[in-house]
């Protein structure tokens, strides 16, 4: 992969541990997360946590960051023994953490949310001043004063990493905090972190993606089941030498075959512009696209760059003044309502997997009702079949191997991969015309990945057409046939995926494109372009 | 209309007004920290009850008023364990506590029906209350009407520009992702349901013993719930809480005016006095409907039980 050119450095020399853990074990009434873990990290040092979801990486930076207490065992931070009471007082050490699942308050703006986390009662013009000044160091714009609300995922996961620099942090956890980063970013994140653990500070960078592990850590202790089952210097090893100690096999792979080009079009947008309702939306300016049976097309870009509103626009969540931009197998339906547009064939799994792909508080049966119901016959005479909802749940949980408490278990506690997994399950096993996917494996494990990825191919493979909305170049080269980008509310023309490279896309990702309109650049060009 | 005529009007509608400005503000900071308390009208009751007693009994309002005060945050202290310790639902509590309250009030005030207090002389600023038509009416007033501004101003300091402030707003928004930055959010809770009783106390206090001055049954006439429904129709956002106090207000003495005047208008007259109600609402809702707005400031968690995890 691209950032993997540089090698690292090799971890500096042993003093005291920055922070030790031994024989940490935490028990839930129905799962043992950790399971006796010793961890050390030494100043200085960048130490991965590897393991898929659910090998217990989550709960042990909980315990570290105060959020959770262990069952047993012991904390040392600098040689003495603390135990961590709350965030608050983790902080206080010197102990930052971004998390997975943000920690953002959607109302408030920017600069109010990094105000909440930093001690004292810091001015939030002079705030905002060093927010700025930050997101400029490490490339990770954003502008202060707008609410969280109306950013993207991308965007909020920028916040949070800016939040937790602003803390001068001693010891740095960060939580997959690249699931959602431009190549250009992750690269200039990775100069971030090195500099910061050249300044002394210990980084602990929790992550399933194997080669960015190589390119930025010095050591990583491997997770499964919520044991460690193996330590290891990355620079040493092989992606699948890792993956094995990570899932206790060989690493499965995409089976990809070449796409049919005669297939009927079955998503066509015909100039489709749209103004954003949100004053910090971003507007839809002329776009065509046409996606036919038989293929996946991806679109990549930047987060915020009109992915939300196109997503909306052709899931009709947003309703167009007219009919013909949008043309759904061959129907125009720029004025139908989602559930007409399912009616046609549409199936639609949304970047938010709670609030949007699943009602959180609802069993995984009434989920499956929820966008399945007219396909999967669920409905007679306007009365819910409850049987016929759960068998479909139940089939979904069995044919995507979601982990969870069978088809009654509440949407919310099914963890983030899991959940997606059920989603993507949901919609691809409706058998659809044409498939809308936004972040297909946002936040799931690399075996779950794979699986997703492979599940797209062989719908494609049945005749289905796949759009994919993804900001994971990668993903996007490895499923795709053809790859669009999106920048400023503007399309790219789709370029065959095997016809071009990730350095090419990414240079498209800033808006420069051959025959862009270039008095219409986007205005962080310049920063991407020198990322 | 005539100036004098004018001014009695306006100095009418600020009276009116006072005590669901200080109620509504109040239950807007318990709101915003995401507790909704609908036990205003019980609180207000054993506010007004309590002010009562005990400025009859010690002839000083202001011990009054702090009685009322206190009166009207153990009743806000009850509804705290049970919402927020306890984990009770919150309408159901609420609404169990207005009721309540609204009993307890009238069996406490029973020997005090009968019984008058002194008027309490108005606070009259010097210079300004000389103003023509306003001064009389805004500047010869109770010291609780110069309070409720007081409180305003300090609200809309305290909200949006001050640390506590916005951690208030951070707990009523999403109280998970403030407990995961370190913020005690049950204790903040406890602290802002405490504020919105107290005031709730202060503002039945306003009517027993500045208003009327008197104590009878039922007296705060379903003030906490129109302060309550203020509070939603203006968006949580002080200033238009403020319109909507004195719009009512204002409605309010005008309908009476003309139900008094002996005007020949061909009108019945419990429409006119239906009159505040629906004019504050369908105002408040007009100059609220911006979708973005009420996203903006209407508190998420507003309602909803939180218990930290262990």
């Amino acid at each position: 992969m691209s950032q993997s050119t540089s090698q690292p450095v090799p971890p500096p020399a042993a003093t005291a541990p920055r922070l030790q853990l031994r024989g940490i074990s935490k028990v839930y009434p129905t799962v043992v997360a950790n399971d006796q873990v010793d961890l050390s990290v030494q100043p200085g040092e960048i130490r991965a946590i590897l393991g898929e979801n659910g090998a217990g990486k989550s709960t042990l930076m909980k315990i570290i960051y105060g959020v959770t207490h262990q069952s047993a065992g012991h904390i040392y931070w600098e040689g003495e023994e603390v135990r961590v009471e709350n965030p608050a007082h983790a902080r206080s050490l010197g102990i930052g953490m971004v998390f997975q699942h943000f920690s953002l308050f959607e109302t408030l703006t920017v600069v109010e949310n990094v105000a909440l986390a930093l001690p004292g009662n810091p001015a939030l013009d002079e705030l905002a001043q060093r927010i700025t000044e930050v997101s400029e160091r490490y490339g990770l714009p954003v502008d202060p004063r707008r609410h969280i609300h109306a950013l993207s995922v991308g965007e909020r996961q920028r916040v949070e990493i800016i939040r937790c620099l602003l803390q001068n942090p001693r010891l740095l956890i960060m939580d997959e905090p690249t699931s959602v980063l431009t190549p250009q970013a992750v690269r200039k994140l990775f100069e971030t972190l090195r500099q910061l653990a050249a300044e002394g500070c210990s980084i602990l960078y929790i992550s399933h993606k194997l080669d960015e592990i190589q390119a930025l850590c010095h050591t990583a202790t491997v997770l499964r089941g919520g044991k460690v089952t193996g330590e290891c210097i990355p620079a040493q090893e092989t992606p699948a030498s890792m993956a094995r100690l990570m899932i206790g096999k060989d690493l499965p792979h995409c089976e990809h075959g070449a796409a049919r080009t005669d297939g009927d079009v079955r998503l066509r947008l015909a100039g489709l512009s749209h103004a954003s309702d949100d004053p910090f939306g971003t507007d839809l300016k002329d776009i065509h696209l046409d996606v036919r049976a038989g293929e996946i097309v991806g679109i990549a870009g930047v987060s915020g760059n009109g992915q939300q509103e196109l997503l909306r626009a052709i899931s009709g969540e947003d309703v167009l003044a007219e009919r013909f931009p949008v043309q759904i197998c061959g129907v125009e339906a720029g004025r139908l309502s989602p559930g007409q547009r399912r009616k046609l064939g549409l199936c639609f799994v949304p970047e938010e997997r709670l609030g949007r792909g699943a009602v959180p508080g609802m069993s995984l049966a009434d989920n499956a009702l929820l966008t399945a119901a007219h396909s999967q016959g669920l409905l007679a005479g306007g009365f819910l079949r409850f049987e016929r909802a759960r068998d479909f749940a139940q089939r979904c949980i069995e044919a995507f191997n979601v982990k969870c408490g069978g088809p009654g278990a509440a949407a919310k506690s099914l963890s983030g991969g899991n959940l997606q997994k059920f989603i993507v399950g949901r919609e691809i096993l409706q058998a659809p015309g044409l498939l809308v996917c936004a972040q297909p494996t946002w936040g799931v494990d690399v075996g779950a990945a794979t699986f997703i990825r492979q599940s797209l191919i062989d719908l494609r493979d049945r005749g289905c057409a796949v759009l994919v909305i993804s900001e994971e170049l990668d993903e996007l080269f490895e499923i795709c046939d053809r790859i669009a980008v999106i920048a400023k509310g503007r399309l790219s023309p789709t370029r065959p995926a095997s016809e071009t490279t990730v350095e090419d896309i990414g240079v498209w990702m800033s808006g420069m494109w051959p025959g862009a309109d270039s008095s219409e650049l986007p205005t962080n060009r310049a920063e991407s372009l020198h990322a | 209309m005539d100036a004098s005529l004018f001014t009695s009007m306006l100095f009418a509608t600020v009276v009116a007004g006072t005590p669901l400005i200080i109620v509504a503000l109040g239950l807007l900071v318990s709101e915003k920290a995401g507790v909704l308390n609908l036990g205003a009208e019980g609180m207000m009751a054993m506010g007004a009850v309590a002010a009562f007693a005990v400025t009859h009994h010690s002839g000083s309002p202001w011990l009054g008023v702090l009685a009322g005060m206190g009166a009207g945050m153990v009743i806000a202290l009850i509804f705290g364990m049970l919402t927020l310790t306890l984990m009770a639902n919150q309408v159901a509590s609420g609404l169990a506590l207005a009721i309540f309250g609204v009993g307890l009030a009238a069996f406490v005030g029973k020997p005090y029906e009968a019984v008058a207090l002194q008027a309490v002389p108005p606070i009259r600023i010097p210079f300004i209350a000389d103003l023509p038509l306003i001064g009389e009416a805004l500047y010869n007033q109770q010291a609780l009407v110069y309070f409720s501004w007081a409180l305003f101003w300090g609200l809309l300091w305290f909200l949006y520009r001050s640390r506590a402030g916005l951690v208030l707003r951070a707990v009523g928004e999403s109280p998970a992702s403030a407990h995961a930055i370190g913020y005690p959010v049950i204790r903040i809770r406890y602290l802002a349901v405490l504020f919105g009783g107290a005031m709730a106390g202060i503002g039945g206090a306003f009517l027993s013993v500045f208003y009327t001055p008197m104590w009878a049954e039922g007296m705060v006439a379903g003030r906490g719930w129109i302060a309550l429904a203020l509070v939603v129709f203006a968006t949580w956002r002080p200033l238009r809480v403020m319109i909507g106090a004195y719009l009512f207000g204002g409605v309010m003495i005008t309908q009476l005016f003309i139900q008094g005047s002996g005007l020949q208008i061909d009108f019945p007259s419990q429409l006119l006095s239906s009159l505040p109600y629906w004019a504050t609402i369908v105002v408040l809702v007009a100059i609220s409907r911006n979708a973005n707005t009420i996203r903006l400031n209407s508190p998420v968690s507003l309602g909803k039980p939180y218990r930290p995890d262990a």
